[in-house]
């Protein structure tokens, strides 16, 4: 007889005082409540005996040393603790449990046949003073315990969730009349459709269904504005630009002809480095690391889902990052993770409506990019994490992922006659509409209307999909690949066929549950998926490859079509479209921007606090102090070729610049790579070309600090904007295209790869109130380190040796840290450093040639930041002076500046005293100066122009940068 | 000369079978990344190696607990083959993932297959990915552990390592009978270790466990992310040494006597 069973599987003695950190609870205003514990619940469904029940729960359910599983029926009454209070939450239909179809699966394999379905939740029990109130409950689930976007919850018993809601769906496809609508109908169809197509977009669609004589069929129009979205095509970007420029030189106009072609792809066409082997062309940026072996890089953004559902959205932006890897035949061996977030102790009340505490999408995301990063078994060694009110409604999750691969065995063009193969996770309704999505604003709805544009992950389905694809590539099984990320198979398969024309059966695309409509099996974005093309001859071959590994493959289709996107369902075509008009019809857009220059004089401070002060202050900000215990989630050791690791020094707490990996895949060789990055949003507030520029120097000097030849740094550009139709938004992203031309030029880094969020807004429809992000672009630089035995680290190593500082440190407070702790901006950007390259070249050979004990950048906190991250790392101290800082001549030396100017290209250096000469010999004419030395008394001593302008111990450093950033409460 | 072959196991989610390989290479054997499903086809045989090690990562995704479906395959699909492995005195290794499998499989510390300790939830209650200093116990019965002169200092990475028996008593046995093979030092080399040198809170500061018979040895952290001098966090201070090959050098040696 079927049957339904309830198990709670419950820990034998409750040894933690709560399971769930009672501050977040506080920080809703709710006050009594004194623990809540959570333990996992299942339920069961089929033919089972007592006894199968019991053994399921012994065998795979509770672990017998620890825990125990209490079974019943599922209406049982549920059994409540006195003082407890139970909230239930499960998985919404539809939504991918991997535990309960392991589970049957499992139950399978013990012999136990009856177990037809299973099903996983978390039941929270709740004790506090005094019963809370349903409402009250209710707050906490909605807040905290349960995201409906993919969880429902219960008050008490959770009522079972097993089955497929969606198999009695009709399927149909609907033909949508256009060819008569007047301008208002058209945007009136796009919007209620979520299409995000523009009216001169739905003009050309209406005149090519015009000219065909007929009208599209929704699967048609599905596609379309997939392919023509935002985050596809990247209209903004390669549109026209009528831009105007007002700085006190005058006004000056400007038409621009792509900012993709005029400035990113060309600096990257006029550097022309030989080494570059794809740029923009590709799923990721390739370049050559030696005779061997190519790296490729890329990095993704995944703001609008992990605004909605941190965890899955963080998550799946890590997954999608590694498959465009993968989508360049290569193995994933490094990520980076760069997260903006809004400030961590915003008042709840203070939120705009419908948006989650920053709270909650920290800890969402930094444990999504844990769970998919540590799983696929890649190091995550490099990042940034920055709290600044701007981010509050529109948080951004940058998510990058290096490469290896073997030269010349990735191919990208599908022949006629190939086989269309999907490979790996199944499809599902997950991901619908997230291309088009995440080209539209958020509102305190967009939860509600768009939840099916979040997505879920499972790691371990796309390491297993990683296995077989490298054995295939290996042994030349296909023709092409591309990864199925916004837009589905929509995008990969229509972009892989766009040569050649593509015919897809989609009935036979396997779904994770029956009930799909056409449309959105061709736009589903169901993760872990991966399409080659396969010549008929390779079938065999790579069924079997797949076979081995336990990943699912299917053909779903033939390329050849004479230029035509053939869609079937059964029989039946559902949707005929020229390849030409779907890839090259969408009318180019053309855009104003408009930048005014910020011609506010610097302020005058007179703090009343002392420089040393401030200078703790800077390294405790948010922004600035340690990431530890965020890093420390993140596996950056598995793969065994992390060699300069994200913290260094004494007690590995010391903030790496860089991180060096020399890959398992060239164990043979010494060669290796470092990864760094820049972001600096302040800067942008005041000049985006300005920041462009000192993201590019950022991250160039990151990456030269531990060991890279900067000749052989190639960069990727990641802008995050507002809406670029408004002229203030999209004047301020053509200064930051300029910058990021000048800066890769005077550097020589090509961009290799891009990626732009746009639309980075938040429309209160209660309040009316539209907010965008600060501009914000981040810079993430690739550099070859020719012999990684001789990468450097930052901190102090040895009492006796020499520091010095080489570049030339300048009065460019403007967005520095030391203005904003005084509650200021200014002006004084950091500006270009004309000697940065050749700064850059010198100290690399002398790193090389074993010169340097420790390297150091100035970047945040400037000068006395760096001093003070490369003591703490070494728990040694320094005696210093500013004397003989290389500054203009003509700026009047103050020690506020001299200590925490920003300027662009600066360095500290450690050089033992018996390479002093060498080391001063090499730097030569460039600007340099002794600053001092290191000393054995842990203290930080750097003496001004008058008297000692810093005298801290070094113990007070430490704390001050290692102070928690406010994340999970342990107790 | 013939090399000790020796089979790594691989299952969907296992992530440190290259870095293991690298390892059993250096430390002179002849290793063989294998997938369970060519153990289960017959296609591949553990009667054909020496050494066995079951590796790190997150098999089945960590589904139901670390280690727990991999330990039912080990139970219900390959325990006539893997039993007669043990039984014969072969080195068997597991390595966080595979320590966590061989725990919930019984082999540790065995007999199989009853489960007698288990690795659970970090007292921290998160994934952490630190160095940590193990010292081998004085009555190490492990193969693995013999004549080690100086400690090893290796990575974790594991959000499940916390070791708890059953009950004091069950505890007090895995010391007293040699069963412990290593424990978590301080830095300088001090006990207690105390959090985070012991990063999961495991009971009595352990970190790896064998067998009664010392050829099944499993550990949570990873001595083979520690086989080269740049690995050491501190080589750029000229820090070196406690490199973790010793464990699987002395694996290979054991099994080099099957051959």
């Amino acid at each position: 007889m079927e049957r339904l069973v309830r198990i709670e599987v419950l820990p034998r003695a409750d040894e933690a005082p709560t399971d769930f950190p009672l501050s977040d609870i506080r920080a809703l205003g709710i006050q009594s409540v004194r623990y809540v514990k959570r333990h996992p619940l299942y339920f069961l469904y089929g033919a089972l005996s007592d006894m199968e029940v019991e053994r399921l729960s012994r065998e795979l359910l509770a672990d017998r040393i620890i825990e125990r599983a209490v079974a019943s029926d599922w209406d049982a009454p549920l059994a409540v603790n006195p003082g407890e209070q139970r909230i239930e939450v499960g998985l919404l239909q539809g939504v991918t449990d991997t535990v309960a179809d392991n589970l049957v699966a499992r139950a399978y394999l013990l012999g136990i046949r009856g177990l037809s379905a299973a099903s996983t939740a978390v039941s929270y029990r709740i004790a506090s003073e005094g019963a809370l109130s349903p409402e009250v409950l209710q707050q906490i689930a909605d807040h905290l315990l349960c995201n409906q976007v993919i969880e429902f919850y219960a008050l008490g018993a959770l009522p079972p969730h097993i089955g497929t809601p969606h198999a009695t769906a009709h399927i149909r496809v609907e033909t949508v009349p256009l060819r008569e609508l007047d301008d208002d109908a058209l945007l009136g169809l796009s919007r209620v459709r979520l299409l995000s197509l523009d009216l001169a977009e739905m003009h050309a669609v209406q005149a090519y269904y015009r000219e065909a004589g007929r009208e599209p069929t929704d699967v048609e129009l599905e596609s379309i504005a997939q392919t023509w979205s935002e985050h596809c095509v990247h209209k903004t970007f390669k549109g026209i630009v009528e831009y105007r420029e007002e700085t006190a030189d005058g006004t000056r106009e400007q038409r621009i002809d792509s900012l993709i072609k005029t400035y990113l792809q060309a600096a990257t066409n006029q550097i022309n480095a030989p080494w570059v082997l794809s740029a923009f062309v590709d799923n990721a940026g390739i370049i050559a690391f030696d005779e061997q072996f190519e790296i490729s890089f890329k990095a993704e953004t995944h703001n609008h889902p992990s605004a909605l559902e941190p965890f899955g959205g963080a998550n799946t932006g890590v997954g999608g990052v590694v498959r465009d890897i993968m989508g360049v035949s290569a193995r994933p061996i490094a990520n980076t993770d760069v997260f903006c977030f809004g400030p961590l102790d915003i008042p709840p009340e203070d939120l705009p409506a419908g948006v989650l505490h920053p709270r909650r999408i920290y800890n969402g995301v930094v444990d999504g990019v844990e769970d998919y990063g540590n799983k696929m078994g890649i190091p995550t060694v490099n990042g940034a994490i920055l709290f600044e009110p701007g981010y509050v409604a529109n948080p951004l999750v940058y998510c990058g992922c290096v490469g290896i691969a073997p030269r010349g065995l990735h191919v990208s063009q599908a022949q006629p006659g190939d086989l269309v193969v999907v490979l790996g996770g199944r499809t599902g309704r997950d991901g619908l509409h997230g291309a088009t999505f995440s080209s539209i604003e958020l509102t305190d709805e967009t939860g509600e209307t768009s939840g099916g544009a979040v997505q879920i992950g499972n790691p371990i389905v796309e390491k297993m999909v990683l296995d077989a694809l490298l054995v295939c590539r290996d042994r030349r099984l296909y023709n092409a690949i591309t990864d199925c990320g916004a837009g589905g198979l929509s995008s990969a398969v229509s972009e892989m066929g766009e040569a050649t024309g593509v015919e897809v059966n989609l009935e036979r695309v396997p779904l994770k549950y029956d009930g799909l409509q056409p449309w959105e099996i061709w736009l589903s974005e169901a993760q872990e998926r991966m399409v080659i093309a396969v010549s008929p001859s390779n079938e065999a071959a790579v069924r079997q490859v797949c076979e081995h590994f336990s990943v699912e493959m299917t053909v779903i289709g033939t390329f050849g079509t004479r230029g035509r996107l053939l869609l079937k369902y059964e029989d039946e075509l559902v949707a005929d479209l020229e390849m030409r008009f779907l890839h090259k019809g969408v009318p180019r857009r053309t855009l104003k921007g408009v930048w005014v220059e910020r011609r506010e004089a610097d302020p005058v401070l007179t703090p009343a606090t002392s420089l040393g002060e401030d200078l703790l202050a800077i390294m405790a900000h948010p922004n600035l102090r340690s990431k530890e215990d965020v890093v420390r989630k993140y596996d950056h050791e598995v793969q065994g070729g992390t060699f300069i690791k994200p913290f260094v020094g004494l007690h590995l707490d010391g903030p790496s610049d860089g991180a060096v990996i020399r890959p398992l895949d060239a164990s043979e060789s010494w060669r290796g790579f470092a990864l760094g990055c820049g972001i600096n949003p302040a800067y942008g507030e005041i000049d985006p070309h300005a920041m462009a520029v000192a993201a590019i120097d950022e991250a160039v000097r990151n990456v030269v600090c531990v060991g890279a030849d900067p000749a052989q740094v190639a960069i990727l550009d990641n802008f995050c904007w507002g809406n670029p139709k408004l002229p203030d938004r999209m004047g301020s992203l053509v200064r930051a295209c300029q910058g990021c031309y000048d800066g890769a030029l005077q550097f020589g880094t090509p961009f290799i790869s891009g990626k732009d969020s746009l639309n980075n807004e938040y429309l209160d429809t209660v309040s009316g109130q539209q907010v965008a992000i600060p501009p914000s672009l981040l810079i993430s630089a690739i550099g070859i380190v020719p012999d990684v035995r001789r990468s450097c680290s930052m901190d102090f190593k040895a009492a006796g040796n020499c520091l010095y500082v080489v570049g030339e440190t300048r009065p460019e407070l403007g967005g520095s840290y030391y203005y904003r702790l005084h509650g200021e901006v200014g002006s004084s950007v950091p500006r270009a450093a004309a000697q940065g390259p050749a700064i850059a070249a010198a100290l690399h050979k002398a790193i090389a040639a074993s010169l340097v004990r420790a390297c150091h950048d100035c970047s945040e906190g400037g000068l006395a930041a760096a001093l003070a991250e490369m003591a703490l790392a070494g728990r040694l101290g320094a005696q210093v002076s500013l004397q003989e800082l290389p500054c203009p001549p003509q700026a009047a030396r103050e020690d506020a500046w001299l200590l925490f100017s920003e300027s662009l290209s600066r360095y500290v250096v450690e050089v033992a005293p018996e390479h002093a000469a060498a080391f001063e010999t090499a730097m030569g004419d460039l600007p340099w100066g002794a600053l001092g030395e290191v000393t054995a008394e842990a203290r930080l001593v750097i003496a001004g122009l008058a008297g000692n302008a810093i005298d801290l111990e070094v113990t007070e450093l430490v704390q001050a940068f290692n102070g928690h950033i406010g994340g999970k409460e342990q107790a | 000369m013939t090399l000790a072959r020796v089979m790594i196991l691989h299952a969907p989610g296992t992530n440190r079978d290259r870095d293991i390989a690298l390892a059993c290479q250096m430390a002179g054997g002849d290793p063989e990344i294998v997938h369970i499903n060519q153990l289960a086809a017959g296609s591949k045989s553990l009667e054909a190696y020496q050494m066995l090690v079951v590796p790190g990562g997150f098999s089945y995704g960590d589904d139901l607990g670390a280690g727990r479906l991999w330990a039912t395959d080990l139970v219900h699909r390959f325990r006539a083959q893997l039993d007669a492995f043990v039984a014969a005195g072969k080195p068997v290794l597991g390595i966080c993932n595979g320590f966590q499998t061989l725990v919930k499989a019984g082999y540790l510390p065995g007999p199989a297959p009853e489960q007698r300790v288990t690795l659970t939830n970090n007292v921290s209650a998160k994934f952490e990915c630190r160095w940590v200093r193990l010292r081998p116990a004085a009555n190490s019965r492990s193969l693995f552990t013999a004549g080690m002169e100086e400690d090893i200092f290796c990575p974790v990475a594991h959000g499940e390592g916390r070791l708890v028996a059953p009950d004091e008593a069950a505890l007090q046995a895995l010391s007293d009978k040699g069963l412990v093979a290593l424990y978590y030092v301080t830095e300088d080399g001090a006990s207690p270790a105390g959090y985070p040198a012991n990063p999961s809170g495991s009971q009595s500061d352990i970190a790896g466990i064998c067998n009664a018979a010392g050829n099944v040895m499993g550990l949570m952290p990873h001595p083979e992310n520690h086989i080269i001098a740049q690995q050491h966090p501190r080589w750029t201070a000229g820090a070196s040494g406690n490199r973790g090959l010793v464990l699987f050098s002395n694996g290979v040696r054991a099994a080099a006597q099957f051959i």
